[in-house]
């Protein structure tokens, strides 16, 4: 697989290799592409090159066949060697492989022309599908480690905190602070030795941004560390990134190995003083260590517990030295932007936020999967003409950013453009990216009570207001979905809510009540219809549903009856049946074998 | 491997540019092959890798390679359409490895279309 692909070949079939379709077995399909192309003697002009993550896992595995960028979805091995027969042997380009948009009637063959490519800006992701993540050689054939000579020879320290501050990047890993003010002053603490981190312990649920940028493009995290490196003036440096992740792991220690290999880590680089050394460290995958004293404290080898700061980490941080932490995509985006420039960078975006966010498109949406779009882009536009819309032709209910430390947003804030501040203005977060659909089949007080179920969990332990007020809100909102709540609860949930804000160290605890207040505010009318009417809107929470039949409506098939598990439904054949509710379980088996609409559900 | 100096990240990307600027989609030219059935038996492989062992030898990284299926005079093959960017395709029949070498010079190359080979000139969807 690393040999050299230094022959011109006619056509390369870019194969994608993220986790997703790793999954459904993409590297299968390419042993049985290979096989293939032998047979047909097509080996020595064309290869098959295994790339990142090109973000429309819905539809994975994913080939893209370049130079014509042909791009096919949902392969599988069977259907390869007709495959390779057709298009790649006779010329003839597979429609049945290639794409088509739900509801249309003929297909998209070119990559370029679909949409939920075409409408994507890539920045930290524009190496996505176009190298095979493995070869330093393709990364630097792409322009790569150019911006570390120019840092290294052409710029002096301050010169790169400059234009980093100039090009108005902000921390992609939640806060949004900005990055160039948090190098300063981490390089103005006076120490000998002081270290940089690169967060990659991505623990919200549905988010795998990170994870992406790493196995697509690992070459462009370690560049934008030795930039950091240099400009802070760290030699040494560490890359946190959680046990979950092993194809990102695997695929960092080879871009490590192969730059150290070129020099590019290690003593002199380019020959200038310039050192720097990088280790990768497994973490667990504790949701916590996403915080930075958390992190270091797990670094240390002690438990992941957050500190109190001040001292911030640029003071005292890892071993007690000044230490810069930012996140995988932060660091993605450093090498652009000292290769480009800071006026070129701060060109894309909003007035306070620049550039690009990569997200995780993910519920109920057509084309699930990762996108980098312009900050300022429109909720309308992600969720329509990137997702595709929502399966079904279901209403679009809201959509949920920043994971458990965020919010819900509801449809009708649809046209609310995406950057820091306004996300932060309608009562959620930009957080680390991850974008959840939600239709009219969600239920508002069940996503809460995921959420707090969620971060009750992963708390530490080490403020009594994270760990039992996380549990004391869970308790609230399993009595709602029950149907045994009052009035009062309601008041309770905030007043909790604001407790558990105040006294909480970490930001963990600081957030856990988001996804709670934010669902509270937009969609109080569900949370009293569970309440006061004891009804569920979305037909989501099961104690509170009731199961009827519809005596016009029913022929008496009796295969209700048949599906029944605890015997709850009786009726002769040909005669409407009932449902006895003392024995109903609410599995709902009748209204999926019922082909008469008789059953109802309220 | 030693280390790499700055002047190296160019040689690094010269060579590895030989064979991704395939993935950038975009030549100067375009040759497609006719590689139905009928193309096949006739030659047409050995066209294709006449073109491949020529684009090697004369460092050749701009122009795409693509094959298609019959194009509809089995008789007449092995067939190839040259289409040079911005001008109406250009296709060639009978041909030889002697043929598609000096269409590939003189045409693709040069410029100048092989008149005595053409087959035909026009508009074509091609995928």
């Amino acid at each position: 697989m690393n040999k050299p692909a230094d022959k011109r070949n006619r056509l390369q079939l870019m194969l994608c290799a993220g986790t997703g379709c790793v999954s459904n077995k993409s590297f299968k399909i390419r042993e049985v592409l290979e096989k293939e192309l032998l047979k047909h003697g097509l080996d020595k002009e064309i290869t098959v090159v295994m790339t990142g993550c090109i973000g429309f896992c819905a539809v994975g595995p994913l080939m893209t066949v370049m130079p014509e960028g042909i791009f096919y979805h949902s392969l599988t091995e069977e259907v390869i060697p007709y495959l390779v027969q057709e298009h790649f042997l006779k010329g003839r380009p597979v429609e049945k492989f290639m794409f088509k948009p739900p509801d249309e009637k003929t297909v998209i063959p070119r990559i370029s022309d679909i949409d939920f490519f075409s409408r994507q800006t890539l920045v930290v992701l524009k190496n996505r599908g176009l190298i095979d993540p493995e070869k330093i050689d393709e990364y630097i054939a792409r322009g790569g480690y150019q911006a570390l000579a120019k840092a290294l020879t052409k710029m002096t320290p301050e010169g790169i905190i400059q234009e980093i501050k100039d090009s108005g990047l902000r921390g992609r890993g939640g806060g949004g602070f900005p990055t160039g003010l948090k190098w300063e002053l981490c390089k103005k603490s006076p120490a000998e030795t002081k270290y940089i981190i690169c967060n990659a312990d991505e623990g919200d649920p549905g988010a795998f941004m990170d994870r992406s940028i790493v196995e697509a493009d690992p070459h462009s995290v370690l560049e934008g560390m030795l930039i950091g490196a240099r400009a802070i003036g760290a030699i040494e440096g560490y890359i946190y990134i959680r046990e979950e992740y092993p194809l990102a792991r695997e695929r960092l220690a080879i871009a490590i190995a192969q730059a150290k290999e070129y020099g590019l880590l290690g003593e002199n680089i380019f020959g200038t003083d310039f050192n720097f050394q990088v280790h990768i460290k497994q973490g667990a995958g504790a949701f916590v260590c996403g915080e930075e004293t958390s992190l270091i404290a797990s670094i240390q080898g002690r438990p992941p517990e957050p500190n109190q700061r001040p001292p911030f980490p640029a003071q005292s941080g890892l071993w007690g030295f000044p230490t810069n932490i930012n996140n995988v995509e932060t660091w993605a985006n450093v090498p652009s932007i000292i290769d480009r420039g800071a006026q070129w960078f701060s060109q894309i975006g909003t007035a306070k936020s620049k550039g690009t966010k990569v997200f995780s498109l993910v519920g109920k949406i057509n084309n699930t999967g990762l996108v980098e779009v312009p900050m300022g882009i429109t909720i309308r536009e992600v969720v329509y003409d990137i997702g595709g819309g929502i399966p079904g032709n279901k209403k679009f209910k809201a959509l949920q950013t920043g994971g458990p430390s965020g919010g819900c947003i509801p449809a009708r804030l649809m046209d609310l453009t995406i950057d820091y501040e306004n996300l932060t203005e309608a009562g959620s977060i930009m957080g680390s990216g991850g974008l959840i659909v939600m239709d009219e089949d969600t239920c508002v007080v069940d996503v809460a009570k995921y959420f707090v179920e969620f971060t009750s969990d992963e708390s530490c332990g080490k403020c009594s207001s994270c760990r039992d007020g996380s549990i004391a809100l869970l308790e609230i909102l399993e009595k709602i979905c029950s149907g045994s709540a009052q009035k009062k609860d309601l008041d309770l949930l905030k007043e909790i809510s604001a407790a558990v804000k105040n006294a909480s160290l970490c930001g963990l605890g600081q957030t856990l009540p988001n996804p709670v207040l934010s669902t509270l505010y937009y969609f109080k009318d569900e949370y009293e219809a569970h309440v006061l009417e004891k009804r569920c809107p979305a037909k989501v929470c099961k104690a509170l549903l009731k199961y009827s039949i519809d005596e016009k409506k029913c022929v008496g098939c009796t295969m209700c009856v048949k599906s029944c598990p605890p015997a709850a439904i009786s009726g002769e054949k040909k005669l409407a049946h009932k449902i006895d509710l003392s024995k109903c379980i609410k599995c709902g088996s009748c209204l999926e074998k019922c082909k008469f609409g008789a059953i109802r559900v309220e | 491997m030693n280390k790499i100096s700055i002047e190296d990240l160019e040689k690094i990307t010269q060579r590895v540019k030989k064979t991704t600027s395939l993935r950038e989609g975009a030549g100067r030219a375009k040759i497609t092959v006719h590689m139905g059935t009928c193309g096949i038996s006739a030659g047409a492989r050995e066209i294709m890798n006449t073109l491949l062992e020529e684009f090697e030898k004369k460092n050749i990284d701009d122009v795409i390679l693509t094959s298609s299926g019959c194009a509809g005079l089995c008789s007449r093959e092995p067939m190839a359409t040259v289409e040079m960017k911005d001008q109406t395709p250009v296709k060639y029949a009978d041909l030889n490895p002697e043929k598609i070498r000096r269409i590939l010079t003189e045409h693709v190359l040069g410029g100048k279309i092989v008149t005595e080979y053409v087959l035909a000139q026009g508009n074509e969807r091609i995928y």
